[in-house]
C-alpha cells in the first residue's frame, strides 16, 4: 500500500499530466452523459416536469457507484473525502436560483458542454454566454455577498456520518439500498 | 464492440455506473471529485482578465480560483469532445437551435430562446457559484460523499426547478 501511496503521490503532484487525466477524465464523462440521453433539453425538462425519470436514474446509479467506491478508496487509505463546505445562505438559497437557471435553460454546467458537443446551439450560444456571464457577475458579487449571505447558517464541510457520529459504511449501506429501492419503484411506477 | 458505441442511447444504469466508476478514477488518480461549475468561473475570470488587465487577479472571488486553465477547465473541454464523439458516432449529431419541446409551447422563435438560454444560464452560473457546486460537483460528487452541504443544495437545485419547469410549462403536463 505505500508503494503504491507514493506512487500515487508523484502522479498527483504532476501538474501536466494532472490536466491531461482532467480531459481524459472529461471525455468519458461528456461521452457517457450524450449516451445517456441527459445533454438533451427535453429530458431535463422532462425530469423537471415529474415525466421522465432518465435524469434520476443516471445520476442515482452514479452516486450509488460512486458511493461505494469512493469509500472503499477511503477505507483502504487510497483516498480523502473532499465534501464542500455549505450554509443555510448559500448552499440553499444557491441551490434555489441554480434551480430556476436549471429549468429555463433546461441543461446544466456539465449537460451544457455535452450539448455543445452535440449541436446544440442554443446551449453554445445562449446558455455557454449566460453561465460565463452569472459566474462572473458572482465573483463581482463575492465580497458583499459573503459577508452578508454566505455565511448564514453556516454548518461547515461536514458529512452526514460525521453529524450522526457513525461509521460511514452505516450510512452508506442504508443510502445505498434506499436509492436501490427508489430506482426499483420508480421502474415499478413504469416511469 | 462498435455497433455498442454506435448506438443512440445506453441505459441510464449503465451510463450512471460508469460515471460512478470515472468519479472513483477522479479521486484515486486526482484526489478530485469531479465537478463542472468553477471551470466557468475561472474561464470568466480569464475573459474579464483578458479584457481589463491583470488586475482582474485582485478580486477576492480571483485569488480563491486563480483565472487559469487547471484540471477542471479540462475536464469540461473534454466533456464537449466526448459529447461530440458519441453524438458523431450514432449520427445524432445536428445544429439545433430550439428544441422541438420549446418551439411546442413557445414557438419556433430562435430570438426567445436564445434569450432564455441566457438569462437561464446567467442565473444557472450565478447560482451555482453562490451554492459552492452544480448538478455534478453536488449533485453526483458531494452527495456520494455524503457532504450535508451537497444533499441540501441538490435539493434546493429540484425544487427549484421543479417549480420553475412547471410554471413555464403548465403543472401536470
Amino acid at each position: 500500500m505505500e508503494v503504491m501511496n507514493s506512487m500515487l503521490e508523484d502522479l498527483r503532484s504532476n501538474g501536466r499530466v494532472q490536466l491531461v487525466i482532467g480531459l481524459f477524465i472529461g471525455v468519458g464523462f461528456g461521452f457517457l452523459l450524450q449516451k445517456g440521453g441527459v445533454t438533451r433539453y427535453e429530458v431535463i425538462v422532462g425530469q423537471l416536469l415529474l415525466a421522465d425519470f432518465t435524469v434520476f436514474k443516471v445520476m442515482a446509479s452514479a452516486v450509488i457507484t460512486g458511493m461505494i467506491g469512493v469509500h472503499l478508496l477511503k477505507s483502504l487509505g487510497l483516498a480523502s473525502l473532499h465534501p464542500k463546505p455549505g450554509s443555510f445562505g448559500s448552499s440553499a438559497l444557491g441551490g434555489l436560483i441554480f434551480g430556476v437557471g436549471f429549468a429555463l435553460l433546461g441543461y446544466c454546467p456539465g449537460t451544457i458542454a455535452g450539448a455543445v458537443g452535440q449541436g446544440s446551439i442554443d446551449a453554445l450560444v445562449g446558455g455557454f454566454c449566460g453561465v460565463l456571464l452569472g459566474a462572473g457577475l458572482f465573483a463581482g458579487i463575492y465580497p458583499r455577498l459573503e459577508e452578508k449571505v454566505l455565511r448564514r447558517g453556516e454548518f461547515g464541510d461536514v458529512t452526514l456520518p460525521e453529524i450522526l457520529g457513525m461509521n460511514s459504511w452505516l450510512v452508506v449501506i442504508p443510502a445505498v439500498l434506499v436509492l436501490i429501492g427508489l430506482l426499483l419503484w420508480i421502474e415499478e411506477m413504469g416511469l | 464492440m462498435l455497433d455498442y458505441l454506435e448506438m443512440d442511447l445506453w441505459s441510464p444504469y449503465l451510463v450512471g455506473a460508469g460515471i460512478g466508476i470515472l468519479e472513483v478514477l477522479a479521486f484515486l488518480l486526482s484526489e478530485k471529485p469531479i465537478g463542472c461549475s468553477t471551470a466557468f468561473s475561472r474561464t470568466s475570470g480569464m475573459i474579464e482578465k483578458a479584457v481589463r488587465g491583470p488586475r482582474v487577479r485582485e478580486k477576492a472571488y480571483y485569488r480563491k480560483f486563480e483565472p487559469v486553465v487547471d484540471w477542471e477547465v479540462m475536464l469540461v473541454a473534454g466533456i464537449v469532445i466526448g459529447a461530440f464523439l458519441s453524438a458523431g458516432l450514432s449520427g445524432s449529431f445536428r445544429p439545433e437551435t430550439v428544441p422541438a419541446m420549446w418551439a411546442a409551447r413557445f414557438g419556433p422563435e430562435p430570438f426567445l430562446r436564445i434569450a432564455a438560454a441566457f438569462v437561464g444560464g446567467a442565473l444557472l452560473g450565478l447560482g451555482a457559484r453562490w451554492a459552492g457546486g452544480c448538478t455534478s460537483g453536488h449533485g453526483i460528487s458531494g452527495t456520494l460523499q455524503l457532504a450535508a452541504s451537497s444533499w441540501l443544495a441538490v435539493a434546493c437545485f429540484f425544487i427549484g426547478g421543479i417549480a420553475t419547469a412547471m410554471i413555464l410549462f403548465g403543472a401536470g403536463v
